[in-house]
């Protein structure tokens, strides 16, 4: 399975995201950077990982939203494809409209970087479905804009369409509905702010984030690669 | 040529922590009768005179500017020679 990983002015989390994918996972993975003249019809899924693209001006993740390379990544999205964005990533996926809602800053106004207990609210997702339900995983979280902001029947859609998937055991930042990732009503994007590639060997503390991307792999090969 | 004044404020309803901890400070200033802040965004944008401006401005608030989750918009547009 072949992953893109996509890059723009700011990332600073695309080198975690391939690592985790090429030597943790064991797939292929390519650094993209956004200017590149690629076609993304080559890659089997899509990432987009943390940092401050373009210094977070305006509002984080808003100017990346606006690049070309969007158009593609929502013609991919719309057509099935694993879309994966990763805390900067995921604000780039809510502003691009990808997934419903908006960051806001953490209640406490503070940039937070530790460890996180989350709970799978979902795990029949094809990001989730290595995770029992309900497991507790614990992932480190780094961001100043990760209070998840939606208006109540935006919430009240995404719960009934089982699109929470990780919500905070004790919410740090103030997030609506403790929510820490969700996923679009096709189930085929997923936007969190816990950052899975940090946590993908014991030495970086735990495997726990592992397993997304094994998810995203064995559902792969469940649907397309037959042969495999 | 115009020059367009948006203004970006949050939604009511909303939570700026920002604008609360202004608030703290006013009060520590012994500003006692501060009863809110709210921190938005000003921006100047200027425009050649091309088609409608305010049909411009809106639509580059809503896909841009401004988001409409979370925040309001509001501009003038003022002639500059």
């Amino acid at each position: 399975m072949k992953f893109a990983v996509l890059v723009f002015p700011g990332s600073n989390c695309d080198r975690d995201m391939y690592f985790a994918v090429k030597d943790s996972l064991g797939e292929e993975a390519e650094l993209v950077w956004y200017q590149d003249d690629v076609d993304l019809t080559d890659y089997d899924a899509l990432l987009l990982p943390g940092g401050f693209s373009y210094g977070d001006y305006l509002r984080s993740g808003a100017i990346a939203s606006t690049s070309g390379i969007l158009r593609q990544i929502i013609k991919a999205a719309d057509e099935g494809k694993p879309v994966l964005g990763v805390c900067n990533g995921f604000q780039v996926l809510l502003e691009a409209g990808l997934l419903p809602g908006a960051m806001l800053p953490n209640r406490d106004l503070k940039f937070m970087c530790h460890f996180e207990e989350l709970v799978v609210e979902n795990n029949q997702s094809m990001f989730t479905r290595q995770y029992a339900p309900n497991e507790r995983i614990s992932l480190p979280i780094a961001h100043g804009d990760g209070n998840y902001f939606c208006d109540e029947a935006t919430y009240e859609r995404l719960q009934a369409n089982q699109q929470i998937a990780f919500t905070y055991a004790a919410n740090p930042n103030g997030s609506v509905g403790d929510i820490a990732g969700i996923l679009n009503e096709q189930g085929n994007v997923l936007g969190m702010m816990p950052h899975p590639e940090r946590a993908v060997e014991q030495l970086l503390g735990n495997e726990d984030g592992l397993r997304l991307f094994q998810s995203i792999v064995t559902y792969w090969r469940d649907h397309y690669a037959i042969n495999a | 040529m115009h020059k367009v004044k948006v203004y970006i404020t949050l939604k009511e309803g909303v939570l700026d922590p920002q604008g609360k901890a202004v608030q703290n400070s006013l009060h520590a200033l012994e500003y006692d009768n501060v009863a809110d802040v709210r921190v938005g965004k000003y921006m100047e944008v200027l425009l050649n005179d091309e088609g409608n401006l305010d049909a411009q401005v809106d639509e580059m608030c809503d896909r841009l500017l401004a988001n409409p989750v979370i925040e309001d918009y509001s501009y003038m547009i003022e002639e500059v020679s």
